[in-house]
């Protein structure tokens, strides 16, 4: 079914909320199965059981999936709008610099050169990918 | 930064992260063809899409990227995972080229090249950040 080409600006806005909500779900995530520790070592101790609750009655753990739930109907409503060609590249390179941002500044990461490197590399390369 | 290596066990799990989370995109991006504009008037009409067969598939691929996601944030960075996890680009270009037989140019070679010199780089690296051990209270003096 064709649909009538978003303007440049109404593109920008679909895959920055995209962005926007995943990085933030992506470092709430992130923040909260540290807080966790190692589910393969929690699993072996509690059992599946175990590794489920250990996860589901952590607080940040909800707000990550509230963030990641929010990207995934931003990506839904871009991907009625534009194509994937455009919107799953776009989102996935533009994602991994936010996400270098945050980790190394909410999460105290040590993103060295390189990890810097590895994502301007990949960032580049999903784009050359999509055009 | 401490070198962690990872298991072979955690290598397949960084596999999953990154083969279910383009194909479920794909599955959705198919499945949101078939309808009509969606205004943000009606967002109804975006949770009725949930329950159709692609989408459907789309987010049971998901599930399973997440679950494998989580596992792996479990014992790696974040900035370690996500581009480590970038290779299943690669992998969707090398179907679309060798099973679906669609043509790829140069620059999408190149993409799959530095992709995958980017995937080299952060995975000879290590795979945790060091936590600096706590160290004890200063006692209040009143």
């Amino acid at each position: 079914m064709m649909h009538p080409t978003p303007g440049f600006w109404a593109s920008a806005a679909m895959i920055s909320s995209v962005v926007l909500s995943s990085t933030t779900g992506e470092v709430l995530t992130a923040a909260a199965m540290k807080s966790i520790g190692d589910l393969d070592e929690i699993r072996a101790r509690a059992g599946m059981k175990g590794a489920i609750k250990a996860v589901i009655t952590c607080p940040m753990f909800f707000g990550g999936v509230f963030f990641l739930a929010v990207a995934f109907f931003a990506l839904l409503f871009a991907l009625n709008h534009l194509n994937l060609s455009l919107v799953a590249p776009a989102s996935a390179s533009l994602t991994l610099v936010t996400n270098a941002i945050a980790g190394k500044i909410f999460l105290k990461e040590n993103v060295d050169g390189r990890r810097w490197a590895a994502a301007l590399l990949v960032c580049l390369g999903v784009y050359l990918l999509a055009i | 930064m401490a070198h962690h290596r990872l298991a072979p066990r955690q290598y397949l799990i960084l596999g999953l992260v990154a083969l279910c989370a383009p194909l479920g995109d794909t599955c959705l991006s198919r499945g949101m063809k078939h309808f009509p504009p969606i205004h943000l008037a009606h967002p109804g009409e975006l949770v009725a899409a949930v329950f159709t067969p692609w989408i459907g598939a789309g987010i049971a691929l998901l599930i399973g990227f997440f679950a494998s996601y989580l596992t792996a944030l479990s014992w790696a960075d974040l900035t370690f995972v996500l581009p480590a996890t970038a290779f299943g680009n690669v992998i969707v270009a090398l179907l679309s080229r060798f099973w679906l037989h669609e043509y790829i140019s140069v620059s999408r070679w190149a993409g799959i090249a530095l992709i995958t010199l980017g995937v080299g780089f952060v995975a000879h690296g290590p795979s945790l950040t060091e936590e600096v051990a706590h160290l004890p209270e200063k006692e209040h003096v009143s």
